[in-house]
């Protein structure tokens, strides 16, 4: 299966066959040709990989001839809208726009489901992790990776009480990330800590053999604790005993990446806060590697205000280190991600590091003076505090019970709010049991005391010969289930949304799931917040919109008004048989238009015609600084506003012009069209008409109408310097070929 | 339980120590801490670790979670669940997926309680 780029990738294709579907492949992959200087355009990075062969670009991009230079680090998007059909097409998108991981969020309650589920049911604000949907998903990735050229890991979760079952599955169908932490389960998900442990053990030993990087769970007590910058020395005990948990359990270091978040974020001095932590944390885990995550904490419903949080939280990894640059849609403030909240947060991480590409050859932390010097010792030694009275306690268990963790003190101070959970408590309580002597388990990746040797101490090291290969040497073995329920499945929603997809006529707007209808609309509203939230309902309604809600309020001034953002479903869609579209207007390379008038000089003489004082639109035509036509070495004489045409014309003459550019923005009683005849016509009585092009513009001008005047061209809304100079060099051709 | 801020009283046999041996201090207590959770992990199983064990000898979820159950009422857990079905493969000749298939349905664990004497250590 190969992907065109202007053909819509079609989820039933993934789906068929889907039983015997093997991974290409298995394990992490990091970028490549990070390391080496790279030319990409005009331009040379240091801190780059290797540019795919197929991408959007930066929306600047097109200043600098349509680079795409990608940063040295995996960059993470989180894509869970709870249809996992969806969220394939988001991700194609994901990755075209540079993201390179993309982690898929669990369903509601997956945690606490002792078992795999199977099938394919929707989930709420995730998906339910199973086998059909984890293989439907990586196959896809299989050939969006072909498509943009860069391996994509994909990613989900090993918690909960059934950790082992789903690293197995992960390791059986090429799944590449994983979040697996013990310590989450016990403070987060009230899963008995001693199931949690046991089970984490032989979980992370499962990932160890497929080579999946792991990220821990340490980040949440950021999110959690009520004060998040007072848990850093906390958070460092965390991630010790994951990383250490991990290590013993045959993770390798590379592979174990620490997820870290900036603590804090404006108005907070978040830098003099969270930089301090994060180099403590680096020289300390030194040997592993870093997942920076951005802020969720103080995260409120402003998608502006997330995205400078976010490229605060950037600039931070860019100061210190991130293998892994994860980020946050900027509206997880307001509701579960939307496609192209998915596309803005990557864009963001790509554009804040592509921007500070050699920064640190040019910068110097102040490691070793104070404040960092004595904030980063105090920290370490905080940390290390920490972990002497879990000791002392009597280890982790009793340090939980204790309600050492999340306690939104900075330790060693107390306030007693911290997360105690009992030793005998939570969910799968009772459920651990000591192997008797003769235990034996004949399977590859399996942790822990294993008496092969009972049976043949030729197999010891490789328990799996005693039944002939396990699935991890053997995927023929793997059991595919399919559907378990014939009403929550991929295959109805597909046939209830099947007039929104593919190739359809049908075109519905959609956020999160084809023909969900949801628009967003921004207003101003001038009166005070409460009132203006009422409005801004009504106005939803007045224009149509069902289901309407306000997902974000801004107080501009206490009374003179809100800025308002409200999100609704239509409930139409439209016919893509139905709609007029004007040819696309034909644009020639900068460098053709240039050669052209090397060859070929041309003049022309410009201004706002009749009683308008508009100048703005023509001279963003005109002017080299707005990239006008200017820059092709087109000689413009500017006449300035409310130019009479008759001067327009004499000038055109004296000038010897090729052109005349007649701007005209007023458009009362269509005075503009009348302008255009009368340019038109003048022309005509002085003789010229023949050798001088007339080419009008104006917001309200439209071509088809200006042509009816007798012009040659008339440029409305939009309009771009390259699209006048484009036409001016065709028309002139075609006039001297008329002659 | 509550605590003023007592760092710089806790920190005094920490102040000479230099950045190297802090470092190597808290890679050190992090063993300690850790060492009992492996060492628990590596005597103990759960019915979750079981079931990944037969779906790595070749049986789907449902399947594991059947079998996983019946080892678990007959009391034969700490043997393994995965060595309960090579043990039924082998006492009865059968290849590892038709003993599994056969312990579901109900039979052949009269052989394997005897096998392990009932679950005995």
């Amino acid at each position: 299966m190969k992907l065109k780029p202007n053909e819509k990738l079609k989820v039933e294709n993934i789906l068929k066959d889907i039983d015997k579907y093997v991974p290409k492949r298995r394990g992490w992959h990091w970028r490549e040709g990070v390391g080496e200087s790279r030319e990409t355009g005009k331009f040379e990075y240091k801190d780059s990989s290797e540019n795919l062969k197929n991408s959007v670009p930066l929306p600047s991009a097109h200043y600098f001839n349509d680079i795409d230079p990608q940063p040295k680090n995996v960059i993470t998007t989180e894509i869970a809208s709870g249809r996992f059909e969806d969220d394939i097409r988001r991700m194609r998108m994901a990755a075209w726009h540079g993201a390179d991981h993309l982690m898929v969020i669990r369903t509601a309650g997956q945690s606490h489901f002792d078992g795999l589920i199977e099938g394919t049911p929707q989930g709420i604000g995730g998906i339910p992790i199973t086998r059909k949907q984890v293989r439907a998903q990586r196959r896809a990735l299989d050939i969006i990776e072909e498509e943009v050229g860069r391996p994509i890991n994909y990613h989900s979760y090993v918690s909960g009480v059934a950790g082992p079952e789903i690293a197995v599955m992960f390791a059986e169908e090429g799944v590449n990330g994983a979040h697996q932490d013990p310590q989450y389960n016990v403070l987060y998900r009230n899963i008995n800590m001693v199931r949690s442990f046991v089970d984490a053990a032989n979980a992370k030993k499962i990932l160890g053999w497929a080579g999946i990087a792991q990220i821990d769970g340490a980040h949440n007590a950021n999110a959690t604790a009520r004060e998040a910058w007072k848990v850093m020395p906390e958070l460092m005990v965390q991630h010790a005993i994951n990383s250490m948990f991990s290590v013993k359990a045959g993770i390798k270091k590379e592979n174990i990446c620490l997820s870290t978040v900036p603590p804090t974020a404006p108005p907070a001095p978040s830098m003099a806060l969270d930089l301090p932590y994060a180099i403590a944390l680096r020289e300390i885990f030194k040997d592993y590697k870093m997942r920076a995550q951005q802020n969720t904490k103080y995260m409120s419903s402003s998608t502006r205000e997330a995205t400078v949080t976010h490229t605060l939280n950037i600039l931070i990894s860019q100061l210190t280190r991130a293998e892994i640059q994860s980020t946050i849609t900027p509206d997880e403030g307001r509701n579960v991600p939307w496609h192209i909240y998915n596309i803005e947060g990557t864009d963001t991480a790509k554009q804040a590091l592509v921007g500070m590409d050699a920064l640190m050859d040019m910068l110097e932390i102040k490691r070793d003076k104070d404040p960092l010097k004595s904030k980063i010792r105090e920290l370490k030694e905080r940390a290390v505090l920490f972990m002497e009275e879990i000791l002392e306690t009597g280890g982790y268990f009793k340090a939980v019970e204790e309600g050492f963790f999340v306690d939104s003190g900075q330790y060693p101070e107390r306030n007693g709010d911290g997360i105690p959970r009992k030793i005998e408590g939570g969910v799968g309580a009772g459920t651990v049991f000591e192997r008797d002597e003769d235990y034996m388990a004949p399977v590859t990746a399996f942790f822990g005391y294993n008496n092969i040797a009972q049976y043949d101490k030729g197999a010891v090291e490789n328990p799996s010969k005693l039944i002939d290969g396990s699935t991890l040497e053997k995927p023929e073995k793997v059991v595919f289930i399919d559907e378990l329920d014939p009403e929550d499945n991929v295959n109805k929603r597909l046939e209830e949304s099947k007039k929104y997809r593919g190739d359809s006529k049908f075109i519905k707007p959609e956020m999160e799931w084809a023909g969900d209808g949801i628009v967003q609309t921004t207003m101003f509203l001038p009166v005070d917040e409460r009132t203006a939230e009422f409005a801004a309902i009504e106005v939803g309604k007045k224009m149509g919109l069902k289901d309407v809600e306000v997902i974000h309020k801004e107080v501009m001034h206490p009374s003179e008004g809100t800025r308002v953002e409200i999100k609704g479903k239509v409930a139409f869609d439209i016919d893509k048989e139905n709609l007029v579209i004007p040819p696309k207007p034909e644009v020639m390379s900068d460098d053709q238009i240039r050669e052209e008038i090397e060859k070929n000089p041309m003049k022309l003489v410009a201004g706002t015609v009749g009683e308008d004082e508009h100048s703005v639109g023509l001279r963003e035509i005109i002017d080299i600084k707005h990239g006008g036509i200017e820059k092709y070495g087109i000689d413009c004489e500017y006449l300035g506003t409310s130019v009479p045409v008759e001067k327009l014309v004499d000038a055109a003459i004296e000038l010897n012009a090729d052109a005349i550019l007649a701007s005209t923005i007023i458009s009362h009683d269509d005075i503009h069209y009348k302008n255009m005849k009368k340019i038109h016509e003048l022309c005509i009585e002085k003789g010229i008409r023949d050798k001088v092009m007339i080419l009008t513009g104006g917001t309200q001008v439209s071509n088809e109408l200006s042509e009816k005047m007798g012009v040659d061209a008339g440029f409305g809304r939009g309009t771009k310097g390259v699209h006048v100079a484009t036409f001016l060099v065709k028309r002139r051709k075609e006039m001297r070929d008329e002659s | 339980m509550k605590r003023q801020d007592d760092f710089n009283e806790r920190r005094k046999h920490l102040a000479n120590l230099s950045e190297k041996e802090l470092e190597a201090k808290f890679w050190e207590l992090a063993e300690k801490v850790v060492d009992p959770l492996v060492d628990l992990s590596e005597k103990n199983t759960s019915p979750s670790i079981e079931r990944s064990v037969l779906m790595r000898m070749g049986f789907s979820s449902i399947e594991s979670t059947a079998i996983v159950e019946g080892v678990q009422d007959r009391g034969l857990i700490s043997k393994g669940a995965g060595h309960v079905v090579y043990k039924a493969a082998k006492l009865n000749n059968l290849d590892i997926r038709k003993a599994g298939e056969r312990l579901i349905d109900g039979e052949l664990w009269e052989t394997v309680v005897e096998a392990f004497q009932g679950g005995a250590k």
